[in-house]
């Protein structure tokens, strides 16, 4: 390893955070006595349920549906197809832009086309969910079939389909290939399906013709809130959306879905309250995925490792009528210094539902091939990968030339190599045996845009010295409303305790969704402002410029007044253009592998993330375990089959599609360098969801080759492939 | 829009096959028009025919959910969990996957872990069933959910009551005397947040605390 870097002894000494650790969650009472309420447990009077019926082909059009018998069926209250529903204002017919240009997100009940198996043709509604879901199973169609094709080609080299961005070249073209040590790989890894634990469901109520109240699953319910309010030509205003506890959604409820547009036609039409809920297979059709996407990486580096160049080419999933795009090449434009980066990104258009943001999202997937790539790389030039990513650290942003607001990825991978005992690690792929298990250690790294966007929140100081901070964000698992108590507590000098937090109902002030790892960022900093605006009030009531503990029931008292409220908008700066801002994470990690059966077993992981101040210690640092978990399912498991002859899931369902369960997962260490952006934000926070997950499957992949000398390049890393 | 007449709920033909249903429901009415001739017009308006139908199609179930006794009229095909959640709007207990796959709905029936989705309601008739609503002794916490709490075993919460019922019942079954005796036992219950080490850890120290579980 290079001399010099190493040598942080207060930083390699600080304490391992323990699950024990910090402020628990404030709303951990309600999630561990099950008080806590999901979308689908705020049962209306005279509600009836809703169950859907998917298309049993994957390309066509509905020639009949019989719907007899369902409708016979007790307890049907109705049943709705392209041919009887009735119509969505927001469903208009609109003329492709371009020859060729895709219809769009899909229209459910539309028209008879058939566009992916599964795709949504009837909705039976009925008194109970049983009767709900025994009428479905008696709708049957016929359909003109069309030949249909889910299975990616073989070679992608040339790429397919199109889309819009550019090719994009730093320096000169495919420069690697002219570089002394260099090497050209291709990697793919499967569709993963998000699969949280929720399934996704809505309660929809019509209060008057133009009035709307659900209860939904989102991660932003003033989006939810505008798109709906789109769909049903509704004012915004009218349309009231509750999403109080979210059961994990990892980007699956990030936009309003078909199912949701159905629910709310079908309260329509029955005239009462109508609940649906997905079933755990309808998940793998219904809310999108993280897609199926082949790259090719080719990069070049000198002898002693300093990069020459990085070609990183990849083709992604999406479905035929609409095209989803994210970022697996961007981390190659970044992440290290290199003088020539050739980026190359395209679309792949096959008859199967539109996939979506996934944790991390294409940034997870690039990471995989570029950071295996590296370890390649490091093990041609005989170099240890710590020292070849030293050797090409980016001390202002490659891209762009711009500072960093912050970084400490150094640090992260020094923090990281102790915490693991990365000096145990041997070169010599293959070469270490313990008690009949080859052992094996890796390390990958990613990084993620630092966002901030607007927000606006209220917080309201009441007689009794209790303070309520109110912002229209959602929370899907990170903990949100805890790190926003501490953040009030602090600014204000009071317990925690003091402090209530309303949020996941959209008529608060208006908050961002939950994505991109900007919610502590942007809504931490609308409360903080609010909160500094609220204690200047006090300060003010004061007079001689207050005190910095001003005793806020007393002021309240003295001014005869039965509260004091602010309601503030907070924004990001002229800095979030002038630097860059990036959250960064390194995942160590060392595995044993079976050697006659293949089997690979985690036995340590140690993450380390720079994502800034930490605000909420036990949430953070459980963040940064459930991501690195993710990551685990991305390596070693998760795959969503489908049987191309058909075009249909062969795997959907939780038997059959693996998560990484209990018996998995060791302890895993997570340690943060912990040191605030001076830049981003007010509370010096960046964003943690994404990099707590993306490099990890690489990791694992890298350090399954230093266990057994094979290269896995087709996620995931399943025991056939070893033996 | 193809053209096509649109289906409505009142069109249609009756179906050639009849259905147990349908017997249940001719009996019932030709019982009623035994018994009381002049009752059959108004049944037939009323749709009383489809009423005695439903309940004819019903059981009863008793059972002591929590401590509380519940007498119920249930169809024989609905599950415990549905009952919970949707007749007893007891919600704690949760939906994941409806297949006993995922261990979210997880209760215990006379004091056993049992994946309430594949429980029919109809077969707890007589016993006792206890959900994550019936585990605290009032305001005071059990120490298993205290656990949960302390080791932040969760993130989004939707699969904690399943985890908080089955680690209750991991340590009464005597399967939490080490961590991989834990890992092995608490793996029918899936988290996707991946809080699976801080469940560990917070098994661990209730069991080490030797408090009755």
């Amino acid at each position: 390893m290079q001399e010099g870097w190493y040598n942080m002894e207060t930083l390699l000494n600080k304490p391992i955070p323990t699950s024990a650790d910090g402020l628990s969650r404030v709303d951990g009472r309600a999630k561990v006595t099950g008080a806590a309420k999901y979308s689908a447990e705020y049962n209306q009077p005279n509600m009836a349920y809703a169950v859907l019926v998917g298309s049993t082909i994957t390309k066509g059009t509905i020639a009949t549906i019989d719907t007899k018998a369902a409708l016979k069926a007790p307890g049907v209250l109705t049943l709705l197809t392209y041919l009887n529903a009735p119509k969505v204002p927001g469903h208009v017919a609109t003329k492709p832009q371009k020859p060729g240009a895709k219809s769009g997100p899909l229209k459910i009940f539309y028209d008879n086309k058939i566009l992916y198996n599964g795709h949504p043709i009837a909705m039976v509604v009925a008194d109970t969910f049983e009767r709900a879901q025994y009428a479905a199973s008696l709708v049957k169609a016929t359909y003109n079939k069309q030949a249909h094709d889910t299975k990616p080609p073989k070679d992608l080299s040339r790429g397919v389909g199109a889309w819009d961005g550019k090719d994009f070249t730093r320096g000169t073209v495919d420069a690697w290939k002219t570089a002394p040590v260099k090497l050209e790989q291709e990697y793919t890894h499967p569709s993963e399906i998000h699969n949280p634990m929720e399934l996704h469901a809505i309660i929809a109520r019509w209060d008057a013709p133009d009035k709307l109240t659900v209860w939904d699953k989102t991660q932003g319910v003033r989006a939810t809130r505008g798109d709906i309010a789109k769909a049903f030509n509704l004012k915004a205003e009218n349309v009231q959306v509750n999403s109080q506890f979210v059961g994990g959604a990892f980007g699956s409820a990030l936009q309003v879905w078909p199912h949701e547009v159905a629910a709310i036609l079908g309260a329509k039409v029955v005239k009462r309250p109508v609940k649906l809920v997905l079933s755990r297979p309808d998940m793998f059709t219904s809310v999108g995925y993280r897609p199926y996407t082949w790259q090719k990486i080719g990069i070049g580096a000198t002898a002693d490792g300093k990069l020459v160049g990085i070609t990183h080419e990849a083709v992604g999933q999406t479905s035929s009528f609409e095209d989803f795009a994210e970022g697996p090449i961007n981390t190659s434009k970044g992440l290290y210094v290199s003088p020539n980066v050739t980026t190359r990104y395209k679309l792949l258009s096959l008859d199967v539902n539109t996939p979506t943001w996934m944790r991390g999202p294409g940034e997870a997937t690039g990471a995989f091939a570029l950071e295996s790539a590296l370890d390649e790389l490091s093990y041609a030039l005989k170099m240890d990968p710590i020292d070849l990513r030293m050797k090409n650290y980016a001390k202002v942003d490659p891209d762009n030339g711009k500072e960093y607001s912050s970084k400490y990825l150094d640090e992260a991978y020094a923090m990281g190599a102790k915490q693991i005992g990365w000096d145990k690690r041997k070169a010599d792929a293959g070469s270490v045996m313990e008690n009949g298990w080859l052992a094996g250690y890796g390390m990958a790294g990613g990084m993620f845009g630092a966002y901030r966007d607007n927000t606006v929140a209220k917080a309201i100081m009441k007689a009794d010295g209790t303070l309520t901070v109110q912002t229209a964000v959602s929370d899907i698992g990170p903990g949100t409303g805890t790190a926003m108590v501490l953040i009030a507590a602090k600014v204000m000098g009071i317990d925690p305790g003091k402090i209530k937090f309303d949020m996941g109902d959209s008529a608060l002030p208006f908050a961002p969704m939950q994505g991109g790892s900007a919610t502590t960022s942007a809504v931490g900093s609308a409360v903080n402002d609010a909160c500094v605006v609220l204690k200047e009030k006090f300060q003010k009531l004061m007079g001689n410029g207050g005190t910095d503990k001003p005793d806020y029931v007393k002021i309240l008292k003295d001014n005869n007044l039965t509260e004091l409220e602010t309601v503030t908008r907070s924004q990001p700066g002229p800095d979030n253009e002038k630097y860059s801002m990036q959250s960064w994470s390194v995942h160590f990690v060392k595995v044993l592998v079976h050697p006659a059966t293949g089997v690979v077993k985690i036995d340590k992981v140690a993450c380390v993330a720079d994502s800034g101040k930490i605000i909420s210690p036990k949430t953070a640092r459980s963040q940064v375990v459930g991501g690195a978990i993710g990551g685990i399912g991305m390596a070693l498991m998760e795959e969503g089959i489908i049987d191309h002859r058909y075009g249909r899931y062969v795997n959907n369902n939780f038997g059959d599609y693996h998560v990484p369960v209990n018996a998995d997962i060791p302890q895993i260490d997570a340690l943060f360098i912990d040191k605030p952006d001076p830049y981003i934000n007010p509370i010096g926070a960046k964003g943690m969801g994404e990099i707590a997950l993306i490099g990890m499957a690489a990791a694992v992949a890298n350090a399954v080759y230093n266990a057994t000398g094979k290269r896995v390049r087709d996620l995931p890393i399943t025991p056939d492939k070893l033996i | 829009m193809p053209d096509k007449k649109p289906v409505t709920p009142t069109g249609g033909e009756e179906p050639s096959n009849a259905t147990r249903r349908d017997f249940i429901k001719q009996t019932s009415l030709l019982t009623a028009v035994a018994l009381t001739p002049g009752t059959v017009v108004e049944a037939a308006t009323n749709n009383m025919d489809e009423q005695i139908a439903a309940a004819l199609e019903k059981l009863p179930l008793k059972m002591e959910v929590n401590g509380t006794p519940r007498s119920l009229s249930v169809e024989p095909r609905s599950t415990l969990l549905d009952i919970l959640r949707e007749q007893l709007d007891l919600t704690g207990t949760k939906k994941g996957c409806d297949h006993g796959q995922c261990g979210a709905c997880t209760v215990h029936v006379n004091g056993r872990r049992v994946n309430s989705c594949l429980t029919l309601g109809v077969m707890v008739n007589g016993k006792k069933v206890t959900t994550i609503e019936g585990l605290a002794n009032g305001e005071e916490l059990h120490p298993m959910q205290e656990a949960f709490l302390k080791h932040d075993g969760f993130q989004c919460g939707y699969c904690t009551p399943g985890q908080i019922m089955s680690a209750v019942a991991c340590i009464r079954e005597g399967h939490a005397n080490s961590e991989a005796e834990i890992r092995e036992y608490m793996s029918g219950n899936i988290c996707r947040c991946g809080a699976y080490p801080n469940i560990v850890n917070a098994i661990q120290e209730v069991k080490a605390g030797g408090q009755a579980v």
